[in-house]
């Protein structure tokens, strides 16, 4: 090679490196900061008191609750929704039909549209047309319609990845259509739908945006019920950033640390999974 | 041949197929999970439309489309969009000079030059990345990257729309990484091996061979990074502001749309008036916006789709 063949090769292996350096830099910087700054509030008060207007007194627990609420709530209703959808897609839609196709191209933009807009949803129809009003249920259907397409794509992944001679095997042994369904494909996907579904769970935890339009008011003084008010971990923060006092700016750093400990443990939960249960047919 | 089929019939003929009821139970119960999509789809609509309906009746939507002042809560109030969307705008463009580059440039490194221990340490770090949630990273941009960008020089304001498109942008790399990646990883090893046959060294066979080939799949993901720095919230609300001007600049504090509908959805707005409808007319503008840009991609991918056998 010429010299400056190897120079150019050089400068762009440095580029490449450069760019790693940006991600995981930033990765790194932003753990260690809200770390350091969020630490020492960090303490006993933080999980067992309720927010105030006086920054020395204010806790989260209220706030975390409903975060543990709501990701409960939008795991009994995104799970069972989004792998029947992705069951029926990948199982029985016979896609000559057009309402087929339609379903499919439907939730491939719905995975595209902002999570803000489901918040204005959720404005218009959960809490003020049917009038629930500003309470964990409407919040959790909210993000529960945020992560389904997330959940059924997951889904549908791992049904196709089950190979077909597996269920042709079924169909020979006499087996109804559920019956290779249930018994052959649905077990072989577990591990597969599992992952999606966590990491589309630790995503509804984190949201924040439909929230702000669906529920949270700031100060919650009591533990929050399936059909009262509440304020979830991530509005906590957020108003808690926008407080000019810079003691509650280390507050936020605080419920970051524990939103990132929740999302974070999450994910590490999916990837595990994913390697320990990966399967070759 | 006269035999085999007499006996075929007298013996082999099946029964009569029995209905199985339970069976057509569990389709429809299939089906009817698949409908919660489509009613999600027809949902937003008819949410985001019927109040923005409402509005143009008291807006022109030439008003609201080409004015050039958002000040629905002033009196006299101005409902020109403008300012917004090119808010917006500023955000994406600026985050997207940050996430397309440094997105491939982690795709190429993962797919072509990094060994596969490597790959399968830094692809969890990154989908990692991919999930810190994004009220902490608006924290972040403001209380860490603002500060900082002040103290290597730069006059920013505090909320300014730089810190919010660095932090978004570096968001979205793992996005563009990852999607650029399964495309790479696509290219078939001959064409490098053709490649590498002919003399060509790793950086050649790299973006001569590899990037050429995987463009519709990196395509994609620039339109698709770029549609979610357009619906991003969290971060711009936090640090970018919400003041709604037309600028280029991004030390400037601006407002984006989504800042405008979360910042304005927040409850104080009163049910039916004027400044209520405005959240649904511009999440009609943003709606559709982030619509076009997703058809745009599922376009893209099938034009410039390279077929291998």
């Amino acid at each position: 090679m010429t010299r400056s063949r190897v120079w150019k090769n050089r400068l762009f292996k440095a580029a490449m490196l450069f760019a790693m350096l940006v991600a995981f830099g930033t990765l790194a910087v932003l753990l260690v900061d809200t770390l350091i700054t969020g630490w020492p509030e960090l303490d006993r008060q933080f999980f067992s008191d309720p927010p105030s207007t006086v920054a020395e007194e204010a806790g989260a627990r209220p706030a975390i609750l409903a975060t543990l609420y709501l990701g409960l709530l939008v795991l009994l209703l995104s799970v069972p929704i989004g792998i029947l959808t992705a069951i029926y897609l990948e199982e029985y839609a016979n896609r000559e039909r057009w309402w087929n196709r339609a379903i499919e191209v439907n939730i491939q933009n719905l995975a595209a549209v902002p999570s803000i807009v489901y918040g204005i949803l959720g404005l218009a129809f959960i809490v003020r047309g049917i009038g629930v009003g500003r309470v964990v249920f409407a919040g959790a259907l909210i993000l529960t319609l945020v992560v389904l397409p997330t959940v059924v794509v997951a889904s549908r992944e791992a049904i196709r990845a089950v190979p077909d001679s597996i269920r042709q095997g079924a169909f020979a042994l006499g087996a109804t259509k559920w019956q290779v369904v249930w018994r052959q494909v649905l077990p072989a996907s577990i591990p597969g739908m599992a992952t999606g579904s966590i990491l589309a769970l630790s995503r509804a935890v984190g949201e924040t945006a439909p929230l702000i339009m669906v529920g949270a008011i700031v100060y919650v003084a009591f533990d929050p019920t399936l059909f009262g008010a509440y304020t979830a971990l991530p509005v906590q923060i957020y108003n808690w950033t926008k407080q000019p006092d810079p003691t509650f700016q280390t507050l936020a750093a605080a419920g970051a640390i524990v939103l990132l400990a929740i999302v974070l443990g999450m994910n590490a939960v999916a990837i595990f999974l994913r390697n320990r249960y990966r399967k070759q047919w | 041949m006269a035999a085999t089929e007499v006996i075929g019939q007298s013996t082999l003929a099946l029964p009569r197929k029995r209905i199985r009821w339970g069976e057509k139970l569990v389709q429809g119960i299939l089906f009817l999970a698949a409908t919660v999509s489509v009613l999600t789809t027809l949902g937003i609509v008819l949410s985001l439309l019927l109040p923005a309906v409402e509005f143009f009746r008291e807006v022109s939507p030439w008003e609201f489309l080409t004015g050039t002042t958002w000040a629905p809560l002033f009196e006299p109030a101005h409902f020109g969009v403008v300012p917004l969307v090119v808010g917006t705008m500023m955000i994406s463009f600026w985050s997207a000079l940050v996430a397309f580059p440094l997105g491939v440039g982690v795709a190429i490194y993962l797919s072509e030059y990094a060994r596969p221990r490597v790959t399968a340490v830094l692809k969890p770090i990154l989908e990692i990345l991919a999930a810190i949630p994004t009220v902490v990273l608006g924290y972040f941009a403001l209380t860490f990257v603002t500060p900082l960008l002040r103290d290597i020089g730069l006059q920013v304001e505090i909320f300014n729309a730089l810190a919010a498109s660095l932090v978004l942008g570096v968001m979205l790399i793992p996005t563009v990484a990852s999607l650029s990646e399964d495309a790479m990883a696509a290219v078939p090893r001959d064409l490098r091996d053709g490649g590498y046959a002919l003399g060509a060294d790793k950086l050649q066979v790299s973006t001569r061979i590899v990037l050429p080939a995987a463009l519709s799949g990196i395509i994609a993901a620039f339109v698709l990074a770029f549609s979610r720095a357009v619906g991003e919230t969290m971060i711009v609300l936090i640090a970018a502001g919400q003041l709604p001007q037309i600028t280029f600049d991004p030390r400037e504090t601006i407002e984006t749309m989504t800042a405008f509908i979360g910042a304005t959805g927040n409850g104080d707005v009163p049910t039916g008036s004027i400044e209520y409808k405005t959240i649904f007319a511009v999440g009609l503008t943003l709606f559709v916006i982030t619509l076009v840009m997703n058809l745009v991609s599922i376009r893209l991918v099938r034009k410039f789709r390279e077929v291998y056998e």
